[in-house]
């Protein structure tokens, strides 16, 4: 099957990659783009590793073809952070002990960002219910939940401050 | 898990839809949330040489609401549906099962047509859209009709829908009374142990009319005219409950599977579908 042109703003850079229609998102940023941040967990559209974020979803890039991608805007964790200048949900992550062996955390923080976005100031339910579509087997999710409401709490105090 | 190849289109109007499936017949499938579907293909269980990506089809998006006319574009997803203020006063059932449909990621991509059309056992949707008495609009290359959601399912994955036609709008009146929909399921992101839609009108003490359907206890989803109507007429207690969910039970034909066995799904059954009616009732 030939291959195809897709365009696609990747955290903040328009970038053109060649790709069959049957390639996954996930395979295509991680291999082509090199943007390893994003992972494939159970590449069954469950565990939420390979969320990034699409025209302001949070997507499983796993379920998803890079041809759907054509003229998106897709943000990944690399273009949250740098190591030397983590996000809130970074550091929070880091100061709150929020991940264990981290394989979860690239997802984990694009879905945390998203959902801060919609709902800058949300209840610990929120929080739970909002990240329900990644799950964890290291850290039983209660320093994960710590550290989104600790980040949600600075972000708007940081706002607040700014006022 | 990469399906095998296909061909991709991205049609920019449902004519423009309607040719690729009319030249490629059941070659060619449309692509929704792709959140059934691509799954599948990755699975190899479906085998799409021409994909259809409905995405840039914008007549398909919207939720309009007219008087009490309610009609959604297919390819409004989940999460439009939950966000929607104007959906939620006019039809809070929408929400209540939307919110209980996998997982967020999933409810920014699935849709409510790719739900209803799929005609999958376990979407939630379809259940639903019987309990409201929904129609369905499809279109092909004869032009349009509409289908009754109570008559468009047949059996797992098959429905009223021919390959050539698309599923564009749903439609139904805003519901009066009481709504609940209840669903039991083993984790978030997981289909329905049992799930039952109830609405409930009240006159006085008495029902004055009720609806009840039913998901992922057959292998289509099941409106229980009979549970209705042991409903109907009663002041709702415990008698008439329990003759509604024994009405109900009868209506159903819940198979073994990893969700538990026969017996045991026709427990849960019961205790959603009384629920259901119970919540309805208490906010009638």
């Amino acid at each position: 099957m030939t291959k195809q042109i897709v365009e696609m703003t990747v955290n903040g850079e328009t970038r053109e990659v060649m790709v069959e229609p049957r390639e996954l998102l996930i395979y295509v940023l991680r291999e082509q783009l090199r943007l390893t941040g994003p992972h494939v967990g159970c590449e069954t559209s469950h565990c939420g590793a390979c969320t990034v974020e699409i025209n302001g979803k949070s997507v499983k890039s796993c379920t998803m073809f890079a041809v759907q991608a054509q003229g998106a805007e897709i943000t990944t964790i690399e273009g949250l952070g740098s190591p030397d200048g983590l996000h809130v949900l970074q550091e929070s992550f880091k100061e709150h002990h929020g991940l264990q062996c981290g394989y979860c955390t690239p997802g984990m923080i694009t879905r945390a960002h998203r959902l801060l976005q919609e709902n800058p100031n949300p209840t610990e339910e929120e929080v739970r219910f909002g990240m329900a579509g990644n799950i964890c087997r290291c850290t039983g999710y209660q320093n994960i939940v710590k550290s989104i409401l600790s980040a949600a709490a600075e972000i708007n105090s940081a706002s607040e401050a700014a006022q | 898990m990469i399906p095998p190849s296909f061909e991709y289109h991205r049609p920019t109007d449902v004519a423009g839809a309607l040719a690729v499936l009319a030249e490629h017949g059941d070659d060619a499938r449309v692509l929704a949330g792709g959140h059934s579907l691509i799954p599948m293909m990755k699975l190899r269980m479906a085998d799409v040489p021409h994909l259809i990506d409905l995405q840039d089809v914008a007549a398909l998006k919207g939720i309009d609401i007219s008087g009490d006319q309610i009609t959604i574009g297919a390819m409004t997803t989940q999460h439009e549906l939950i966000a929607s203020d104007a959906l939620h006063a006019a039809a809070p059932i929408i929400r209540e099962a939307a919110l209980q449909i996998a997982d967020p990621q999933v409810r920014y991509m699935g849709t409510i047509g790719g739900n209803v059309a799929n005609g999958d056992p376990g979407n939630d949707m379809p259940g639903l859209m019987q309990c409201l008495d929904a129609r369905f609009t499809l279109e092909g290359a004869d032009g349009t009709r509409t289908v009754a959601a109570r008559s468009f399912y047949e059996a797992a994955y098959m429905t009223d829908r021919d390959d050539e036609e698309i599923l564009t709008h749903i439609s139904f009146a805003a519901p009066r009374g009481g709504y609940a929909y209840e669903k039991q399921k083993r984790k978030i992101g997981d289909y329905a142990t049992a799930a039952c839609a109830a609405l409930i009108e009240r006159d006085g003490d008495k029902v004055a009319a009720a609806s009840v359907a039913m998901t992922n206890l057959s292998d289509i989803p099941v409106f229980s005219e009979a549970a209705a109507a042991a409903l109907v007429g009663s002041a709702c207690d415990d008698a008439a409950v329990k003759a509604a969910v024994g009405a109900a039970l009868e209506d159903i034909d819940p198979t073994e599977d990893n969700r538990g066995p026969v017996e045991f799904k026709m427990h849960v059954a019961g205790i959603i579908i009384s629920r259901a009616i119970q919540r309805a009732w208490s906010r009638a």
